[in-house]
């Protein structure tokens, strides 16, 4: 269970996150919508421990990310993340961008890694391109293989931020197609995301944010059907438009 | 008016000296290159820390490097150090100096390559659980050292260049030196450095068309 408890965060002068709460239980989909600027990427960097918060707490499973002495390395096995933009490390084949972390973080030996890499790899519909250096890949192939590679750490959370934004628009379809699976699978998630048709029919619950808060959350019928703030509405209707 | 012969059988019997004094020449370099590498990985790591002496030493380091004659760094650590009483033989003095050299040029090229590498590689490292060490060394350095490898391979060439100026400080068997002294025995002036400016040339080109194939291994991608 991730719970956010009255978290603030500002960047100098600029408030980007006015004391958010939110508890994502285990096994849940949850979707984040909402302007740019809103703070949700800064939302997700907080909750691995990639950014300090002011004040407020998140823990993870009970271990509070921001406190002194917790060991993030450690924590951040358990929370796979993926960026907007693709980082494959451009050195290493899409083998070995996945086999990396499991072999220095967890320790594995090569064919242990190997065969876990192997199969993220196959499960997104990557096996055909193991030996591959990722700049021979579409966007959303490279997308896909980042998907992977989190998912070869064996995290118990998977946070992504806005996988599909900065794809060509024919690639969006398969990065989403593997986000449907790894929901269908249970696995729990927090999307941001501006696909709402996607929002809609992956979410047990839609967030929505604006200008550092959550001004709304509740189920995709609630968000996209029956919005309970003027400002929910009125950004629905817009990406509706 | 144009009086000299040329006696290059003279000059081709001195070749197996001069060879000899080749590989005094490649062993300068290749050392001078190797721990001016772990030192410019050192300068980097000082300059990234923004603890403002260690990056006033990195700074001061790059600029004297840069900005002064190699001539006259090696001048430093040979009478420069002597007149503090520290006298190191003309070996260890040329070492130093081209180390010196090299550590700077490299600093600022390896400064350069790290601004290429987006930081979001780092990021993504750390989010797999990786700590800053692993993520530089898995992830950011392999892309530095491809990306400064065309000019650590034009430093290694000015590294093997640069060891003709240890004559200066009485230097006398590396190849330069040993075609000095055979200079001073033979007056076959124009033969024997003639013949030494083709060892130079065969050297650097065998350092660059090495570094070719090394790179054309090494970096696949
Ligand atoms: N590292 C940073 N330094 C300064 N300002 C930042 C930084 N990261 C984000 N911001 C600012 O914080 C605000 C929220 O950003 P972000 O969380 O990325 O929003 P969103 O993902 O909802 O578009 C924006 O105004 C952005 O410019
Ligand atoms: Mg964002």
């Amino acid at each position: 269970m991730i719970e956010i408890e009255n978290v603030r965060k500002s960047f100098g002068p600029l408030e980007v996150l006015k004391g958010i709460n939110l508890t994502v239980p285990k096994g849940e989909v949850l979707t984040i919508i909402g302007g740019s600027g809103s703070g949700k990427s800064t939302l997700l960097t907080c909750i691995n421990g990639l950014e300090p918060i002011d004040s407020g707490r998140i823990t993870v499973d009970g271990t509070e990310v921001h406190a002194r002495g917790t060991d993030l390395n450690k924590l951040r096995r358990k929370l796979g993340i993926v960026f907007q933009q693709w980082n494959a490390f451009p050195h290493l084949t899409v083998l070995e961008n996945v086999m990396l972390a499991p072999r220095k973080v967890l320790g594995l030996g090569k064919a242990e890694a190997e065969a876990i890499a192997v199969k993220q790899l196959t499960h997104v519909g990557l096996g055909e391109k193991l030996n591959v250096y990722p700049t021979r890949l579409s966007g959303g192939q490279q997308q896909r293989m980042a998907i992977a590679r989190a998912l070869a750490m064996s995290p118990d959370y998977m946070l992504f931020d806005e996988v599909t934004s900065a794809l060509d628009p024919q690639l969006v379809g398969e990065v989403l197609d593997t986000l449907r699976m790894l929901a269908s699978e249970g696995m729990t998630m927090i999307c941001v995301t501006h696909e709402m048709k996607f929002a809609r029919e992956v979410s047990d619950r839609v967030a929505f944010f604006s200008k550092g808060v959550m001004a709304e959350i509740g189920a995709p019928q609630q968000i996209f059907e029956n919005p309970q703030h003027p400002e929910t509405a009125a950004f629905v209707k817009l990406t509706q438009a | 008016m144009f009086s000299y012969t040329f006696q290059w059988k003279q000059a081709f019997a001195k070749l197996p000296l001069m060879l000899d004094g080749a590989l005094v020449t490649i062993e300068l370099a290749l050392l001078s290159m190797a721990i001016g590498i772990v030192l410019a990985v050192v300068l980097t790591g000082f300059r990234l820390s923004r603890i403002r002496p260690l990056v006033a030493i990195v700074t001061t380091w790059v600029e004297i490097a840069r900005n002064t004659p190699a001539l006259f760094q090696i001048y430093i650590a040979h009478f420069g150090v002597a007149s503090f009483g520290l006298h190191l033989s003309p070996y260890v003095s040329l070492l130093i100096g081209i180390t010196f050299n090299n550590a700077g040029y490299l600093a600022e090229n390896f400064r350069g390559a790290l601004k290429a590498i987006p930081d979001t590689q780092t990021r993504a490292a750390r989010s797999l659980g990786m700590n800053p060490i692993q993520a530089f060394v898995h992830v950011v350095l392999p892309q530095m050292l491809r990306i400064a490898f065309l000019p650590m391979t034009n430093q290694m060439v000015w590294a093997i260049l640069m060891t003709s100026l240890g004559v200066t400080v009485g230097m006398n068997f590396d190849l330069y030196g040993v075609t000095q002294d055979l200079n001073a025995l033979t007056f076959r002036t124009f033969e024997l450095f003639a013949l030494a400016a083709v060892i130079f040339y065969v050297m650097t080109k065998i350092v660059q068309i090495g570094a070719r194939l090394i790179a054309a291994r090494l970096f696949r991608y």
